[in-house]
């Protein structure tokens, strides 16, 4: 039960929800850059939410498919077709044998994920089927994939094929300012900092990529330019390098570093900067701890409330 | 032990940085590690990543299981035990470096800049015990303490683009091993033939933080043996 990667995309890697554990190691989490849409593709096609399936970055893959497979496709639209037949976003979807999948190009967002039922077959290591382009190892031979790669369909459990009314998940299509608090090293700017870091649109440049994005805007400085011991890094951490232009450190992130960091986004937020291209504008807002626990609750409920809605 | 207080900042809504000071010494060292070690340990579920720093561990736990106030509280209560369970190591790991000149670049800087001669460099960098103080930049990136004063020089203006698995740079105070091939700024004086990060292997690197180390030097008949027969590696 093979597919055949006909045209690779522009980056497109073996997901999971990350690879826990291992960060004293130096090993980040990794796993999907928007894991809302990646638990979406898989629950779509009866998956376990984890199962490993594709995450196709601003140009989606063409596979051909040598037996008959059910996918699903979440996330950014990508214009899908099955035989040059258009396909809808968020259903499951039969696709028969020795017929080609190819997705376009991104619209609204940066990351299309592709489920497959029974998810892919690639090794689990350190407890994750994720790619870990640093460390080349994981999800398909530690890499992304490449033409004529062959891809082979797993064997995890699936509980039937789903859908999603139409519209279900617009609500996450927002252009709301993303949420942070305040980062670790928050004392070391003064509230100027934090003023400036807050009144101005930041634009995404083309140096981002799964290990962070690099922001440029209002420059933002500490008060003096000491020298941080290296310390641990959280997922989404905006650090400040000398030029004082923000960056955020994303999945594939160094689990360690030197610059100090202003603030932290939310976790419930996350799923948003996988989506952010190059280009996008992207403005801050403070929110406190207690209100960005609250809002991961709210967002885990909303989810819960969408599953039940739409029998899953 | 002269006990600073710990310093607890809540570093996002789903970690807390703990903070027990602000100089690269052994002393403040063994307390992160005493308390990483504890934490790991429990093997707690909440708890999903443990970062040491030179003087700092963050914890990456989730939000909706345990409160940052919980976790502080446990902290706290760790840091106050007397635990020499956790705080030493017992490992010393010895890796072998090749100096010859094809995998050091940088060798004739290290030894002009410090004003003496390249052989005195090699036994001086093999002739120190470092001290692991934590694992980061890339998986199985050991960054060592212990780097004889006179050998410390700032890293290169512009970094190479690519750096060969197994070197070993200096960068100011430390000094380290390149595990996976990457870019990388360090100055470049030899090269191990060991693999220090296998995926497949459990643990996946060869150092671990709070490990004790020390480079002997090899020459390149027996790198390139090491290297041919991966078998003779010592794990």
């Amino acid at each position: 039960m093979t597919i055949r990667v006909v045209e690779p995309g522009f980056f497109t890697t073996v997901q999971d929800l990350g690879r826990y554990g291992y960060a004293h190691l130096g090993i980040s989490a990794g796993g999907a850059a928007d894991p809302f849409s990646f638990r979406i593709a898989n629950l779509l096609v009866g998956n376990e939410e984890n199962a490993p399936a594709l995450e196709m970055t601003l140009r989606g893959a063409t596979l051909e498919f040598a037996e008959s497979a059910v996918v699903a496709i979440a996330g950014a639209d990508c214009d899908c077709e099955c035989d040059s037949v258009s396909v809808p976003a968020n259903t499951a979807f039969q696709i028969r044998a020795g017929s080609v999948l190819r997705s376009g190009s991104t619209r609204n967002g940066a990351r299309s994920y592709l489920a497959i039922q029974h998810g892919f077959d690639v090794p689990v290591i350190m407890g994750s089927a994720s790619t870990a382009i640093a460390g080349r190892f994981g999800g398909f031979r530690g890499r992304r994939l490449q033409k004529d790669d062959v891809l082979q369909i797993g064997k995890h459990g699936s509980s039937g094929i789903r859908s999603l009314r139409p519209g279900t998940l617009d609500s996450l299509q927002t252009s709301h300012p993303l949420r942070v608090t305040k980062g670790a090293q928050q004392d070391w700017f003064a509230p100027e900092a934090f003023a400036k870091l807050f009144s101005c649109a930041y634009v995404v440049t083309e140096q981002s990529d799964r290990s962070g994005l690099r922001l440029t805007g209002n420059a933002v400085h500490p008060r003096n330019q000491s020298n941080l011991l290296t310390d641990g890094i959280p997922l989404g951490a905006i650090q400040v390098p000398q030029d004082g232009q923000p960056i955020i450190l994303f999945v594939d992130q160094q689990t360690t570093g030197g610059y100090p960091k202003i603030a932290n986004v939310i976790a419930a937020d996350m799923h948003r900067v996988g989506q952010l291209r190059p280009r996008d504008q992207v403005q801050f807002t403070e929110v406190s701890i207690a209100d960005a626990v609250q809002a991961l609750l709210d967002q885990q409920q909303w989810l819960n409330d969408i599953l039940v809605r739409n029998n899953f | 032990m002269d006990a600073q207080p710990l310093k607890i900042t809540d570093a996002s809504d789903s970690s807390l940085l703990v903070v027990f000071g602000d100089v690269v010494s052994p002393d403040l060292h063994c307390r992160v590690m005493a308390m990483f070690r504890a934490f790991l340990a429990q093997h707690d579920p909440r708890i999903r990543n443990l970062h040491p720093g030179y003087a700092s561990l963050l914890i990456d736990f989730d939000p909706l299981r345990l409160t940052h106030d919980e976790l502080a509280a446990t902290a706290r209560e760790l840091a106050s035990r007397d635990d020499s369970e956790h705080s030493t190591s017992s490992r010393f790991i010895t890796i072998p470096v090749c100096y010859d000149s094809d995998f050091a670049p940088d060798l004739l800087d290290v030894a002009q800049h410090a004003g003496i001669s390249v052989n005195e460099v090699v036994r001086l960098h093999s002739s120190s015990d470092y001290l692991v103080y934590f694992l980061g930049f890339s998986p199985g990136f050991a960054y060592l303490g212990g780097l004889p004063p006179i050998l410390q020089m700032p890293r290169l203006a512009t970094p190479r683009t690519s750096v060969p698995a197994g070197s070993v740079g200096i960068a100011g105070i430390q000094t380290g091993i390149y595990p996976v091939d990457s870019p990388g700024g360090w100055r470049l004086i030899g090269r191990t033939p060991l693999r220090m990060f296998d995926p497949e292997a459990t643990p996946p690197t060869r150092l671990q933080p709070g490990d004790t180390m020390r480079f002997f030097p090899i020459d390149r008949a027996t790198f390139d043996d090491l290297r041919r027969s991966p078998a003779r590696q010592p794990s």
